[in-house]
């Protein structure tokens, strides 16, 4: 059997608005991909523990709660820690642009906004996640 | 240092990585498991199942919680379907398990059944196999969202709870042959909501009507629970450990045992026969004889027969 992607999608942080990630979870389903939904009000060290456990290649963080410049650096930092640095990030949600560039530098393979198609998002993710 | 033994060693890490490795099945796999197997047999495999939405993983997350304030270390197994399509997958078995969160006395790992039709996945007791090597006391495994007939789960765990909810489906739907006989214990969840005594009546009927002789005497007990808030949850767990004494004292444990693993032996000696089989033949030879069987040259069984003997 071929090795099958595995994406862990959380939604870190107090907003409940979980439309998107639910969107997304989705999309990459239909892309082939198995999705470890984890659903509201994670915290960084609970996704850092599921992306262990699940063994995953990926993952993605929904937020909308404009948290992200607290919450983003504390999971790839949770990341490094216990040595999952192959694991790639990606950030959906409102990210202002200044805040796009400084994600990106720490890191995040990719960032999608509001009305990021999903087609584009997940083949944008399947691509990143199969060239390592 | 390998997997294997950075796994036997504690680390969470090499458990995920080597579970993994075994799931995708790999030829590193089958060496793996090799080196595990003399490590398993000590945890108690504890099987949940039942339909889609009776508030399985609920269950599981309160089992869980229990079992830690009792110091038992816990390893959960959620198996959700894939896509018969896609070939993709969503796993939400977590989300009803965030208590578990931080302990490191539980390890979660979500699977997919990947093409698998009986509730669990291929590689499902090779997982369990290796969350009981790395020392859970407890492994609970959880199916997909069970119907009537996936009652695979009842050859890998010890104790086999079958979920119910009020509401689902009249007398009739319970006397049905399949799941409901697998149970060892049955659990009407969510027994707050209007109906939950009348569904454990008609469980009542099931058990009484089918006295299995092979249990060596063990009544399902029926339980209500609401999972959601803990309320019956001790009592599940009482059962859960009365029936493994049971199953230890009447020798029911080694006797299933045995029929577990020479399904197993035969499962992965079919595997590898045909396996061997089809690269013997190849696949252009396979290709021509599924041809000439739909051009009603010959038949299935004719043509099994000479591919046999080939």
């Amino acid at each position: 059997m071929t090795e099958q992607l595995r994406v862990l999608i959380a939604k870190p942080g107090l907003d409940g608005h979980d439309r998107g990630a639910k969107v997304i979870a989705r999309a990459l389903r239909d892309a082939g991909m198995e999705v470890i939904y984890t659903g509201l009000r994670q915290t960084p060290e609970m996704i850092v523990e599921a992306a262990l456990q699940e063994d995953v290649d990926g993952v993605g963080l929904s937020i909308l709660s404009g948290a992200h410049m607290t919450l983003v650096p504390r999971v790839l930092e949770g990341l490094q820690q216990m040595g999952l640095d192959h694991v790639k990030v990606f950030v959906g949600g409102i990210i202002p642009t200044e805040d796009q560039r400084a994600l990106e530098d720490m890191g995040v393979a990719g960032i999608f906004g509001p009305g990021a198609n999903t087609e584009v998002v997940s083949t944008f993710i399947r691509d990143q996640l199969t060239e390592s | 240092m390998d997997l294997v033994t950075e796994t036997l060693d504690g680390s969470r890490y090499a458990l995920a990585r080597l579970i993994s490795l075994v799931e995708n099945g790999n030829s590193g796999a089958r060496s793996a498991l090799a080196a595990l197997y003399a490590h398993t047999g000590h945890a108690h495999l504890v099987g949940i199942t039942g339909p889609p939405g009776s508030g399985k993983s609920t269950l599981v997350n309160a089992l869980a919680k229990k079992l830690r304030q009792q110091d038992v270390t816990v390893g959960i197994i959620g198996v959700d379907p894939t896509s018969p399509f896609t070939g993709g997958a969503l796993l939400g078995d977590r989300v009803r398990m965030r208590d578990l969160a931080g302990d490191p006395g539980v390890f979660i790992r979500s699977m997919a059944t990947r093409g698998s039709l009986g509730g669990l996945a291929q590689a499902t007791n090779d997982v369990v196999k290796v969350l009981d090597a790395a020392g859970f006391d407890v492994v609970i495994i959880e199916t997909v969202g069970a119907g009537q007939s996936e009652v695979e789960i009842a050859r890998t765990a010890h104790t086999t709870v079958v979920l119910e909810a009020p509401g689902m489906g009249d007398e009739v739907q319970a006397l049905k042959a399949g799941l409901m006989e697998i149970a060892d214990i049955l659990v009407v969840n969510k027994a707050d909501r209007p109906g939950a005594a009348r569904t454990a009546r008609a469980l009542e009927m099931v058990i009484d009507r089918h006295a299995p002789a092979d249990r060596n005497g063990w009544q399902p007990p029926i339980l209500q629970t609401v999972a959601l808030d803990g309320t019956g949850v001790p009592e599940v767990l009482n059962a859960i450990a009365e029936h493994r004494d049971h199953l230890r004292a009447t020798g029911l444990l080694a006797k299933r045992e045995r029929l577990r693993v020479e399904a197993e032996l035969l499962n992965v000696l079919q595997r590898r026969l045909l396996d061997q089989l089809i690269s013997e033949v190849g696949e252009e030879q396979m290709a021509a004889w599924v041809d000439r069987i739909v051009a009603r040259e010959t038949d299935v069984y004719t043509a099994a027969r000479a591919l046999c003997e080939s």
